[in-house]
């Protein structure tokens, strides 16, 4: 008897679990984040499972590596995930979900309409395939209570490099602090320097040329800051190759006046400077070309490889919603992409004094960004351009190559990416 | 013992049996043999031969299927050079710096490696106090892992590291020794020789404790100094055992990576980039991921390496066949 009942619980066990594998549908999602995105994500994820009753929705974390190299491969082996949090926007576009036939196309185009060009393969692309999460304007901070220290007056807000450059040099040797300015090892951070020295990165048929004179000319400065002691040498000369650094430590310890990162910096200094000194974002400088950083961020996206498009899509829908998009983005304290919650204000309940200025600073921001940025932001090759842009200017830093063979170099390494992926 | 032991051969022998009359014996081994010959196939015959395959196709897609064919058109790329010795002359400049850089890297990190090697194994091969725990001392860095040695030596080097406060301490100024090209090739030299030495110390020392007392004992009844005993019979006795030490550092300094990657990334700019990262880079962590070109790299990297191999062999028959 006993034996009996136990054969009949095991096969009903077995049974009821074939039942509810049947019936749950199970979506994964890839996410990466330096704050609390991925663990705010996961919470409005378990909400969205409470509305629809079968629906499974795992989250991976991953590290931001994992995103950028392996997450390709994947999808091209017919195995990644359903959703991924993503910061190659266009570079990925050929395994994106089209999200326009399960959403309300009117309500995506003008809630989203500026950012969702950068999702696209090409300007006659109209599809709709990436919620964008966190928008990121790149931009300068400085240690105000550095300034105070050193007497030095804070350049205004259409100063220029050079008068920014001054400065903090004035700062830096009045404080005895060790880098008067940094900024991150990345082809995207000095983009939008480049572009407000007048570089126009594409040509007139909008072709991507990345090298002209102004180019040219803010890569020159750069490296001569770098030989005088302008810029921090550790950040562009302390690697080799594309590979990203930054320079936040430096900042949060009080060794660094000006530092040239992000908005997304603003989280973490509010966290990890506290009181230590006061800090403020002071934007981008200006120069012949405006006073442009560089827009970004990352997007969560749907893979057309998913065997649940429905719920991948509901999914996406329900997170662009203006309540829980507004939370996500008060929550992270991120800028928001959404128009109506950029203009109502992300409610970033429970930040700091400065960290609130911050980021009402940083929203501000976006309406100085380029359309040339804007533009360089979506191109799909972008990514090799920053590497390209890395790489050789290093060179030109560490002096490896002058400034004019390290941009021929570029040049003919853009030709040689273009020629690959045509 | 027999009484157990055989009942559960005779068991075992039956199927056996079974199959080698079916098979013959010389099929049997194949039997035998598969196992070893599926894995291997899988894992290291297919890869090489995919590695081929990719090498001689373009573009930046992952499937075989979807990259179209461009013939030898990689080696092209990478061989088109005005002058080899000058980078800047180069189609692929990062390419043939990694070349020279893994060049001098090997001359430079083999030649002091073996010579230090040789040095502490004739040290350590003396009646000196606390013989063990020195070998234990200078074989510790060949258990760290690489990424805790690099980060070691980043901590001693870098601008608020070790070294430097102990410059300032004595009055000298701080040195950006991982920032300028030079002394970042330098310490990635030293770092490679101090990690690796241990494991060739422990093989020289072997070799000088195999070779015949009595042959030192004749040497010193005939008075020969200590250096004339070193050279005429230390060093002959001990060369095959150099010459595998040799052949060995010399493989392992060209597929030189992880240490260096996690010590400089590379640089200062390309400075420290040697072949296996340009691979790496190219392949897996550029964008867009040139596959082809990385494949075509690997496979001249994997020419020089056969070379070395069929060398560190002949080596090895010549020990044997005295």
């Amino acid at each position: 008897m006993k034996h009996k009942i136990l054969a009949t619980t095991a096969f009903a066990a077995v049974f009821s679990a074939g039942a509810l594998s049947a019936s749950a549908q199970e979506i994964r999602i890839m996410c990466t984040s330096d704050g609390a995105e991925c663990e705010v994500l996961d919470e409005l994820t378990t909400r969205f499972e409470a509305d629809h009753p079968g629906v499974d929705v795992v989250m991976d974390v991953v590290p931001y590596q994992a995103v950028l190299e392996s997450l390709p491969v994947q999808l091209a082996a017919g195995t990644g995930p359903d959703l991924a949090m993503v910061t190659d926007l266009g570079g990925l576009n050929p395994y994106y979900l089209d999200l326009a036939p399960y959403v309300d196309r009117d309500y995506w185009e003008s809630s989203f309409g500026d950012v969702l060009g950068w999702y696209r393969a090409s300007p006659d692309d109209d599809g709709i395939y990436g919620l964008h999460m966190l928008l990121t304007i790149t931009g300068a901070y400085i240690n105000r209570t550095l300034f105070e220290q050193a007497g030095v007056e804070v350049p205004g807000p259409d100063a220029s490099w050079d008068d920014w450059a001054e400065a903090s040099r004035a700062v830096a040797e009045a404080t005895d602090t060790t880098f008067p300015m940094a900024m991150d090892r990345s082809g995207h951070r000095i983009a939008g320097p480049a572009i407000s020295y007048g570089a126009k990165i594409f040509d007139e048929d909008g072709e991507p040329i990345l090298v002209d004179d102004a180019f040219t000319a803010y890569v020159q400065k750069f490296v001569d800051w770098h030989e005088d002691g302008t810029m921090a040498r550790d950040v562009w000369a302390g690697q080799g190759g594309d590979s990203y650094r930054d320079a936040a430590q430096e900042f949060i310890n009080g060794e660094l006046v000006y530092y040239y990162s992000g908005s997304w910096q603003t989280g973490r200094f509010d966290e990890q400077i506290g009181d230590f000194f006061d800090w403020q974002v002071v934007g981008s400088p200006c120069g012949e070309g405006g006073c442009t950083g560089m827009p970004g961020g990352s997007g969560l996206v749907g893979f057309k490889q998913t065997k649940h498009p429905e719920i991948v899509a509901a999914l996406m829908d329900y997170l662009a919603q203006q309540e829980i998009y507004a939370e996500f983005s008060g929550r992270t304290r991120n800028i928001p992409a959404h128009r109506a919650v950029a203009s109502a204000g992300a409610d970033y309940e429970g930040a700091s004094e400065p960290a609130a200025t911050a980021l009402k600073t940083w929203g501000a921001q976006v309406g100085r960004v380029s359309p040339i940025a804007f533009a360089y932001q979506g191109y799909r090759n972008n990514r090799a351009m920053f590497n390209i842009t890395v790489q050789r200017a290093t060179q030109a830093v560490v002096g490896e190559l002058t400034v004019e063979e390290a941009m021929e170099r570029a040049e003919a390494d853009l030709a040689a990416v273009l020629a690959e992926t045509k | 013992m027999y009484s157990t032991v055989a009942p559960v051969m005779r068991i075992i022998e039956i199927p056996f049996a079974f199959v080698q009359s079916r098979l013959g014996i010389q099929r049997l081994a194949w039997l035998f043999l598969a196992p070893n010959l599926i894995l291997f196939g899988v894992f290291a015959f297919l890869p090489i031969i995919l590695n081929f395959l990719y090498a001689l196709t373009g573009g930046d897609q992952v499937l075989l299927n979807d990259r179209p064919f461009v013939g030898g058109a990689n080696f092209q790329s990478l061989a088109n050079c005005e002058n080899v010795f000058d980078p800047n002359s180069c189609e692929r400049d990062l390419f043939w710096r990694a070349i020279w850089n893994s060049v001098w890297f090997v001359v430079l990190q083999v030649g002091l490696m073996v010579g230090f090697s040789l040095l502490t194994a004739l040290v350590l091969n003396r009646d000196i106090r606390a013989r063990g725990f020195f070998r234990g001392v200078f074989f510790f860095p060949v258990l760290l892992s690489p990424v805790v040695v690099a980060l070691i030596w980043k901590w001693i080097l870098q601008r608020n590291g070790l070294l430097n406060a102990g410059l300032e301490v004595m009055g000298y100024e701080r040195v950006l020794w991982l920032l300028d090209r030079h002394w970042a090739f330098a310490w990635s030299v030293f770092l490679s020789v101090w990690a690796h030495m241990g494991f060739y110390t422990l093989i020289l020392l072997a070799g000088l404790q195999a070779i015949p007392r009595d042959v030192y004992e004749a040497a010193l009844m005939d008075r020969a100094s200590p250096w004339r005993t070193f050279r005429k019979i230390t060093l002959p006795l001990l060369a095959p055992t150099m010459l595998v030490v040799l052949v060995l550092a010399l493989i392992k300094g060209v597929q030189t990576f992880d240490e260096i990657y996690a010590f400089t990334g590379g640089g200062p700019g390309s400075a420290t980039t040697f072949i296996i990262q340009y691979i790496y880079q190219t392949g897996f962590a550029g964008a867009p991921r040139l596959f082809g070109l990385a494949a075509a790299a690997s496979i001249l990297l994997a020419l020089v390496l056969a070379l070395l191999t069929a060398v560190q062999l002949w080596a090895n028959r010549r020990n044997v066949d005295g």
